[in-house]
């Protein structure tokens, strides 16, 4: 296989994509948004019950690519425990990391697995379209939140 | 009940700059020779066929384009429906005009200024041929087949349709012939109704459709072939049925005008909107063609210069039609690009070019059948050249990632088909989309590069 496609596709966002994890409604959430892809009619619902100043719980649900999926499962996965303005700043370095290709903090983690996608710039939206759903719900948007 | 009903070229009663590959591949063949016949034969194509198709091949070096690599592999171009590729001809078309032409027209009395005119003028003149239609002023240019039919439902639909009168359109629509009819019911009071499509087979549900061609609809607009499920519709049917009960029609021929002969008469539709860049034309170019006395009785749509007769502080009089549609410089290189691509597909031969490009539809469909998991959009026979799938477990977007780096273009996603596609339940398709320059050897290898691709998400 192409070593650009091995950087993409990784195990790990395999594995996410086939078997995402938190992958359901949270009847008890109380922030929660839509991200929604116009192009390809891609949309994930996520769902935050924030207690204490901190995210307990994190699920999601929707339809998308392997990279959206994978991205919304790790991120369900990432955000756990954190507090709103650490979620932000998360937010900043994966947007970077998928765009430029460097993973400039430490806090990445996992989700460094998403460096690969800055080779595929038609797919940058498809990992951060879960972090922009987060991030409205954190600002309690009710509205869509969209890529375009 | 997909057969179209033009299938006779009005091309070849058009003389001589129409001599076709179907009348003289020998000849054809020689003034290019030598470029490998042998790879282009269809497997499962009639030897007769196959010959003719071969010929066909020969033209991929008058595209520029085709003859590079993508991401190390040759590039298979799928995307025609998106938009064709561009030969030599209308290139240098182009580039002759900007070299030695350009000037703005009809206002001039300039030398350049008589060249562009009679240049533009001349396109027109040659659009309303290629579509057989009456009269070059039956032709108007636009932008694209989305601006023809914005025009029509602004212009003629403001007139036309008011509070109660329904259009009925069909449940195939791309978004560009349902959208622009929603702003005008919205506007008016008028309502949208739907001609159903049976289901994954992707036909038009005729059964239906004398129960809901009766008044109050006005209008019925629909497209000749499917960008997503590939069906061919009856137009000449459709509008002899519409017809018979005084209702006006409109065909979207995005997907049919540069893949086959259109002859609007033989149609006999009252309005037929297609691209130019969807038969080797240039971006930005498209048509309406519309019926002269409707023409006539449209009013202006966009204001400005070249659209009027006559300019006063408070009032103004309409240019003669089409020009009253034209306001503004046109895009006279545009024209003129297009010109040159309508005599292009006519020396290649359009009738040709339809069964070749339905011969791909089918055989890619066969070949598509064989992989597991697959579901295939549209009609198995009689189909035009043009194929949408998808897997449960893969997504479309993944795989046209992936195949791009085998260097196939593919297009995934709704495809400008959201209501169909949701009545489907479905979300998104991976689409691969034909023309004359593609080959069956082609074909073959991107159900190779499919299969291979498929491995990725197996987990083998």
């Amino acid at each position: 296989m192409f070593d650009e496609l091995q950087d993409l596709y990784q195990q790990v966002i395999l594995d996410h994509s086939r078997s995402p994890r938190n992958y359901r409604v949270l009847p008890s959430a109380n922030k929660t948004a839509q991200g929604l892809n116009p192009l390809c009619g891609d949309s994930i619902t996520l769902y935050l019950r924030i207690e204490g100043g901190r995210v307990e719980e994190a699920t999601f649900q929707g339809a998308g690519c392997a990279i959206s999926k994978a991205s919304a499962s790790l991120l369900t996965e990432t955000v756990k425990g954190k507090t709103p303005d650490e979620i932000r700043a998360l937010f900043d370095h994966v947007h970077e990391m998928v765009t430029t290709g460097k993973a400039t903090s430490s806090d990445l983690g996992k989700l460094a697995v998403f460096a690969g996608v800055h080779k595929f710039p038609a797919r940058v939206k498809c990992a951060i379209l879960p972090w922009h759903a987060a991030l409205a719900a954190l600002e309690g948007k009710e509205e869509k939140v969209s890529t375009e | 009940m997909h057969s179209s009903t033009s299938h006779h070229n009005p091309a070849s009663r058009r003389g001589e700059d129409c001599q076709t590959w179907l009348d003289l591949p020998e000849t054809a063949g020689e003034s290019r020779n030598q470029v490998h016949l042998s790879k282009a034969a269809g497997a499962g194509a009639p030897a007769e066929l196959a010959h003719r198709f071969a010929a066909l091949e020969l033209f991929r070096s008058d595209f520029p384009v085709l003859g590079q690599a993508v991401n190390g592999n040759p590039l298979i171009y799928f995307d025609n429906a998106a938009t064709t590729q561009k030969p030599f001809a209308v290139i240098h078309a182009i580039e002759r005009y900007y070299s030695k032409d350009n000037a703005n027209v009809h206002r001039g009395i300039h030398e350049l200024s008589n060249r562009a005119s009679a240049a533009y003028e001349a396109a027109r003149a040659r659009a309303a041929q290629f579509l057989n239609a009456g009269s070059a002023s039956e032709i108007v240019f636009t932008r694209s087949t989305t601006e023809a039919i914005n025009l029509v439902a602004q212009s003629w639909g403001m007139a036309n349709i008011g509070a109660g009168d329904a259009i009925l359109l069909t449940e195939m629509e791309h978004h560009s012939n349902i959208v622009p009819w929603q702003l005008l019911a919205k506007r008016v009071g008028a309502r949208l109704v739907y001609l159903p499509v049976t289901g994954m087979d992707g036909l038009l549900d005729l059964s239906r459709l004398d129960d809901l061609l009766v008044p109050p609809v006005k209008l019925f607009a629909f497209t000749h072939i499917s960008n997503t499920l590939g069906t061919i519709n009856p137009v000449a049917d459709l509008c002899a049925k519409a017809r018979k009960r005084g209702i006006t029609t409109l065909v979207d021929a995005a997907q049919s005008a540069g893949h086959m002969p259109i002859d609007v008469q033989e149609i006999g539709c009252d309005f037929l909107a297609c691209s130019g860049h969807k038969l080797c034309g240039p971006t930005g170019t498209g048509l309406l063609y519309g019926r002269q006395e409707l023409l006539e009785a449209m009013p202006p749509w966009q204001a400005g210069g070249d659209m009027i007769s006559s300019v006063d502080f408070f009032e103004s009089s309409w240019n003669i039609v089409p020009h009253k549609f034209e306001a503004g410089t046109p895009h006279i290189a545009g024209a003129i690009g297009l010109h040159a691509a309508f005599d292009y597909l006519d020396r290649v031969n359009r009738t040709l070019i339809f069964e070749h490009d339905r011969f791909l539809g089918e055989l890619a469909y066969e070949r598509l059948s064989g992989v597991s998991g697959i579901k295939i959009l549209g009609p198995q026979k009689g189909r035009a050249g043009l194929v949408s799938f998808l897997f449960d477990d893969v997504h479309a977007h993944d795989l046209v990632t992936i195949m791009d780096r085998f260097g196939v273009a593919l297009r995934g996603g709704h495809h400008c088909n959201q209501p169909l596609m949701r009545k489907l339940g479905i979300i998104s398709t991976v689409r691969a989309s034909f023309y004359f320059y593609n080959t069956a050897t082609e074909v073959e290898r991107f159900i190779d590069c499919l299969k291979e691709s498929l491995k990725i998400f197996s987990g083998a």
